[in-house]
């Protein structure tokens, strides 16, 4: 059999990737994920002194603390198999893959293990989203010198 | 016509004992009754889950030796190996037992083709007691070959998970009463261009069908002389594509046929299309099969273990992943 022959026969058995139920599933999870931040935003807002701006970075590592302490007791996982994108998009889903990485590694100590592969999987999102808002932000300067828009 | 890779053992050496030991997580096994030993703890008591791979290996031999009345003194070889990088658990566990050792490495298809070359040395009378046997530790293989073990992607169905089992069986010369080795088929590789390494089961199901077939008319056997065809661990998904390729070959498919990675955990879905690991067929040919033999129920099965020979590195450079699976035939008379 050749190697497109055997590419058919493989697509037609093996299993569809069940696409309406995993976006329904990654809505819910990714939702109930960002209405959390949203009730802890409101939290920072109304007990403390922040602003909607200022609240964001408290919001943030607050919602990375989560994430840590449900990687840390193995439920993370459980989530990211049900929620799929849902739970790996929001913050909860970086700090994810970096925790993740760095329980992984601590067999090899914490500066080979822990310190050089902490940021494994998740390096690629930190140096492709700085590039991006790089670029994004390249792009407002030259509409707002240009006077297309304004700060 | 020459017979290539085709294996005649005219001394027939035994299978004279198995020593299984496999994780907690495994409790969930249709076949959990049968391992030798069960431990309670993912890491074995040990500081890292590569060192709970060694443990276990080495507990195995030790359950294996002690069931034929020997100590590892006693034993010619140890034929082991598992998938980890430069298969560090066997060579560390080759360095407690103290057994003369070569590594094999065949991936998941090591289960058979360390009891082929145990067979084969038993064959030359080169040895009295050989154990050869393999192993795989879930957390272990899954950091090295996908991601670290709590990370929370999602996978597919397709996708197979990978067993903390260490299986090895004591080979001796023949012995009356005991599963004895009869021939044997050494697979080629194959690579029918399958990427994904989440569908391993479709990427190694053309390799169990040719060595399959190969194994059927170069030892002029038909599947009617089986009681039961057991391949290693292609899973759900890759075992429907193995029947049907054996089926387009014009092989009668039956309910003789099963494979071990789709029955080890029972229906489960949490484990989607089944286990798969070196470990997965060693633990179930070794017990499931074997103690049917000894039992009575089979008289004559075929075992076809399967490997999936990609790296971490292969996989990404944007290899295809090349399988292979060996053959091996145990009769009981």
């Amino acid at each position: 059999m050749d190697e497109k022959k055997y590419a058919k026969l493989e697509k037609d058995t093996s299993p569809k990737t069940p696409l309406m139920r995993n976006m329904i599933f990654a809505f819910l999870t990714g939702g109930t994920i960002c209405l959390v931040g949203q009730f802890v935003s409101l939290f920072y807002m109304t007990y403390f002194d922040f602003t909607e701006r200022t609240a964001s970075n408290p919001t943030v590592a607050t919602m990375i603390f989560f994430a840590m302490l449900l990687t840390g007791f193995g439920l993370y996982k459980k989530i990211g198999q049900f929620g799929g994108a849902g739970s790996a998009v929001p913050i909860t889903g970086f700090g994810n893959a970096v925790i993740s990485a760095a329980i992984e590694h601590k067999s090899e100590g914490y500066v080979l293990g822990v310190g050089g592969n902490m940021f494994k999987l998740a390096g690629s999102v930190i140096l492709f989203g700085v590039f991006s808002a790089f670029v994004v932000a390249l792009i407002k300067t030259i509409l707002v010198k240009l006077g297309v828009v304004s700060w | 016509m020459v017979a290539r890779g085709l294996l005649t053992f005219k001394t027939t050496p035994s299978i004279a004992a198995t020593g299984v030991t496999a994780g907690p997580l495994e409790k969930k096994s249709l076949f959990a009754e049968k391992f030798d030993k069960v431990y309670e703890d993912e890491r074995c008591g040990m500081k890292t889950n590569e060192h709970a791979h060694a443990k276990m290996m080495e507990d195995a031999c030790m359950i294996a030796l002690s069931k034929v009345d020997s100590v590892p003194s006693d034993a010619d070889f140890l034929l082991i190996g598992d998938l980890i990088n430069q298969m560090t658990p066997s060579n560390f566990a080759a360095k407690t037992v103290g057994i003369p050792y070569i590594g094999l490495f065949s991936a998941c298809a090591t289960s058979v083709s360390s009891l082929l070359m145990a067979a084969l040395l038993t064959e030359i009378g080169m040895s009295k007691c050989a154990i050869a046997g393999a192993s795989s530790q879930h957390n272990a293989v899954e950091r090295q070959f996908r991601y670290p073990n709590e990370y929370g992607g999602q996978k597919p169905d397709t996708a197979q998970w990978t067993v903390t089992a260490a299986g090895v069986a004591a080979v001796t010369p023949h012995k009356k009463g005991f599963p004895s080795i009869e021939c044997g088929t050494i697979g080629c590789v194959i690579d029918l261009g399958m990427t994904d390494p989440l569908n391993m089961g479709a990427a190694m199901a053309p390799a169990a069908a040719d060595t399959l077939i190969r194994h059927l008319t170069g030892h002029n056997k038909d599947v009617k002389d089986y009681d039961v065809i057991m391949t290693g661990d292609l899973g759900k998904t890759g075992f429907e594509l193995y029947k049907i390729l054996a089926g387009n070959q014009g092989i009668v498919v039956t309910k003789k046929f099963r494979d071990a990675g789709e029955e080890f955990y029972g229906a489960d879905a949490a484990f989607l299309s089944g286990a798969s690991g070196a470990g997965c067929s060693a633990a179930i040919f070794l017990t499931e099969v074997i103690d049917k033999m000894r039992a009575g129920d089979y008289k004559r099965v075929l075992l076809i273990a399967t490997g999936a020979l990609l790296s971490p590195l292969s996989f990404q450079q944007g290899d295809t992943i090349p399988c292979i699976a060996h053959a091996i035939e145990l009769t009981m008379k």
